[in-house]
């Protein structure tokens, strides 16, 4: 089931198109990836399934019902790009007020927020100000007050920047285990070996339109060119072949393209011909950043102003 | 509704506990009555009896001259110019031996000047010495001049002012009501700034701290912003009452540990001795206490607390809208506050006039318009003269004001509060208005 499906939304802004015309689905418990360059309408898109902004046409479902903010954004979480929390007040205070603003009772909020600390290691600092905080560890409880009332939905605008190795993979485990709660996360970034490591779905989005959607494999796989990376015991001399063109050559490996209308035991074939030893034949799948460099470069990559109206 | 009220919560607890808002809050009035009482015990401090010395061979004026409780005249005949700093006078009265008309000089002389007041003291003595002297020539008689200057004109008659409106009448007491009008106009004049500036602060604070878009997610934009609107509205009140009671309180042990006689004393030395106005104020405002309890304060206390929440309910979602158009820079939130403030200090000048002139054209149509009309009702009021159904078209004309400011400034807060880095002019917002949401 999905838990979020989004039908050919728009919104216009005086100058731009944020998001025109989008339409893509995210099923129950996934871990979704949305991806785009700067200024692509993610943050605008991210809005509107939070309920900060209505849509200028279509439509959202959400857990296969119309999407009425004043009531499923309290099965939502949002821990946006720019973060954001009161500088002067007192955490623990902070933490519970933004709860309760979630529906949650004060007992109920309270509870959650130990058991948060604790598994944080952050129980000193329920009587500190944000000013006292370094950016990593504002980071951290950004985390915890998003997750407290136990969304549904779970959305993550850029969640590790700022964060050193030791954080960012207590925060990237506790996604897992969330995920593994049957909680949907929507994951927005630009850092894509994390997007490789941890996502099931990508959309990929730039000038306010979908350029990709689909299983992380199942889009390397249709963005694959071809490309074989084979290992020798020793180099063969160059021939000349239609078969392959070689592209890169390193160590004892040769990095092959092969030709359309060919198939890689041609490629073989044409090796064994010439008394190559071959020990290792791969193919290699374009890494996740050469495919959105590659797709963003498509489209003209900085949005230019237009007229809309 | 829940909602709101946390956020209502949230707005009132972290300002009343702040330590700026205690303070200023006990400090205000301590500094209020502290002022008062430093004025007035300096002016009581400051009684000096002066004896004059008045050389007057000719006798002409020694039966007229009468001393009072600060100045004393005496005819020594062994004092003259160069000696009266010795024998202890103050100052010395020179009158020619043969006084009869403009030309002889009468002079005072004394080493420190005596005050203008003390100089026209003087003067009058000695210009009720030579009336004396005149009626005297022409013949009448000592007695009846003596019965004419006793009369006290406060056991011949009793004068009052009355309001007559249709079959109501009312005493008046046109500088009371003045004085009330003009401060509780300033007093709104004041909180409006005050607190409207504060919601403005607080919004920019959640714009430039980001968590706006935190509690957006959870909140409506507009329960945010009547939140934080009614919460500081509430530590507006609270002070407003916390100062009132200290002023009353404080202000009250104090006059009740002055004696009468000594405020009255420092209160003819003040006048002789023509010192600092304020000084006189100060006293006259610690003595006056019982004719200000005359005022109509039944009328007076339920409208000034109707017009300071309403005003600020009309001002402060504009200074919201403000606040949440404004990027980092300070400056660029002052040029976007002037709309605002022009009608306030407008307001405020309408006021003067109003308070003054409670029934001038200009003070009517200022109390109905609702961007003015908190700070010049308030100024109208005291005088008691108002006609009911104006301040009824006046209260009602500002709720449907904030009503309306509410309404148009939500629009502008909704859009301008997510708008990080972006100059936003005005033409912009008037485009966020008319657009549907």
């Amino acid at each position: 089931m999905d838990i979020l499906e989004l039908q050919n939304l728009k919104k216009y802004y005086a100058t731009q198109k944020a998001v025109d015309d989008i339409s893509f689905s995210i099923p129950q418990g996934s871990i979704f990836g949305l991806l785009g360059p700067n200024g692509a309408g993610k943050t605008t898109l991210l809005r509107m399934i939070t309920g900060i902004f209505y849509p200028d046409s279509g439509h959202i479902l959400f857990e296969g019902k119309k999407f009425d903010p004043a009531k499923d954004v309290l099965k939502i979480g949002y821990m946006p790009e720019e973060r954001g929390l009161y500088k002067k007040m007192k955490i623990g205070e902070q933490a519970l007020y933004l709860a309760r603003l979630k529906g949650m009772s004060r007992t109920d909020a309270e509870k959650k927020i130990k058991d948060w600390f604790v598994k944080f290691e952050m129980q000193s600092w329920w009587n500190k100000k944000v000013d006292d905080l370094s950016k990593g560890m504002s980071q951290k409880l950004q985390f915890v007050i998003t997750v407290l009332h136990e969304p549904r939905l779970l959305i993550l605008d850029e969640p590790f920047s700022g964060l050193d190795p030791v954080n960012s993979s207590l925060i990237k485990d506790e996604i897992f285990k969330l995920a593994q709660k049957g909680i949907t996360i929507i994951f927005s970034t630009h850092r894509m070996e994390q997007v490789e490591e941890i996502c099931d779905k990508i959309v990929l989005v730039n000038k306010g339109k979908k350029i990709l959607d689909g299983s992380v494999k199942q889009i390397k796989h249709d963005c694959k060119e071809n490309i074989f990376k084979v290992g020798f015991e020793e180099i063969p001399q160059p021939f000349e072949n239609n078969v392959f063109e070689i592209i890169n050559s390193k160590d004892n490996f040769l990095t092959v393209k092969i030709n359309t209308g060919y198939n890689p035991a041609a490629v073989l074939q044409q090796f064994l011909t010439h008394n190559a030893s071959i020990i290792s034949f791969n193919e290699i799948l374009p890494s996740l950043n050469d495919i959105f460099i590659k797709k963003v470069e498509d489209t003209k990559a900085s949005r230019q102003f237009e007229k809309v109206f | 509704m829940n909602k709101v009220w946390l956020v209502i919560k949230r707005e009132y607890l972290t300002r009343v506990r702040n330590k700026t808002f205690i303070l200023s809050t006990i400090l205000l009035p301590l500094f209020f009555v502290g002022f008062i009482v430093a004025s007035a015990y300096f002016s009581i401090k400051s009684v000096e009896k002066q004896k004059i010395a008045v050389r007057d061979d000719n006798g002409i004026f020694k039966s007229s001259f009468q001393s009072d409780k600060v100045i004393t005249y005496e005819f020594p005949s062994d004092v003259n110019v160069n000696n009266f700093k010795q024998k202890g006078y103050s100052a010395f009265l020179q009158i020619p031996n043969e006084y009869n008309s403009a030309q002889d000089s009468i002079s005072l002389i004394s080493e420190k000047q005596l005050g203008v007041t003390a100089e026209e003291k003087v003067r009058d003595q000695i210009n009720a010495a030579i009336r004396n002297k005149a009626f005297l020539e022409n013949n009448i008689n000592k007695k009846v001049l003596d019965s004419i200057n006793g009369i006290d004109e406060e056991q011949l008659y009793n004068f009052s002012t009355v309001i007559k409106q249709g079959d109501k009448t009312s005493k008046s007491n046109s500088g009371l009501s003045y004085g009330i009008g003009f401060g509780s106009g300033i007093l709104i004049y004041m909180t409006l700034f005050i607190y409207g500036a504060a919601v403005m602060r607080g919004v920019m604070e959640e714009k430039m701290n980001r968590i706006a878009e935190v509690i957006i997610s959870s909140v409506r934009p507009f329960q945010l912003m009547m939140g934080k609107i009614i919460g500081i509205a509430a530590v507006g009140i609270t002070q407003l009452l916390i100062w009132i009671v200290l002023i009353v309180g404080l202000s009250s042990i104090v006059s009740a540990s002055i004696s009468h006689d000594m405020l009255q004393n420092a209160q003819i030395a003040n006048g002789s001795m023509g010192s600092a106005a304020n000084n006189s104020a100060a006293l006259s405002f610690l003595n006056t206490k019982n004719e200000v309890l005359q005022a109509p304060w039944g009328l007076i206390i339920p409208c000034f607390l109707f017009y300071f929440i309403g005003g600020y309910l009309f001002y402060a979602s504009l200074f919201a809208a403000v606040g949440s158009v404004v990027n980092e820079d300070p400056q660029e939130a002052q040029s976007l506050m002037l709309p605002i403030t022009m009608p306030i200090i407008l307001s405020f000048i309408i006021m003067t006039t109003a308070a003054g002139k409670p029934d001038a054209p200009l003070s009517v149509w200022g109390s109905m318009i609702p961007f003015s009309s908190p700070i010049v009702m308030m100024a109208r009021i005291p005088s008691g003269s108002v006609p009911l159904w104006q301040i009824a078209v006046s209260m009602i004309s500002l709720i449907a004001g904030f009503i309306l400011t509410t309404m148009l400034a939500a629009k502008i807060y909704r859009t301008g509060i997510l708008l990080y880095g972006k100059k936003v002019t005005f033409r912009e917002m008037g485009r966020w208005l008319f657009r549907k949401s």
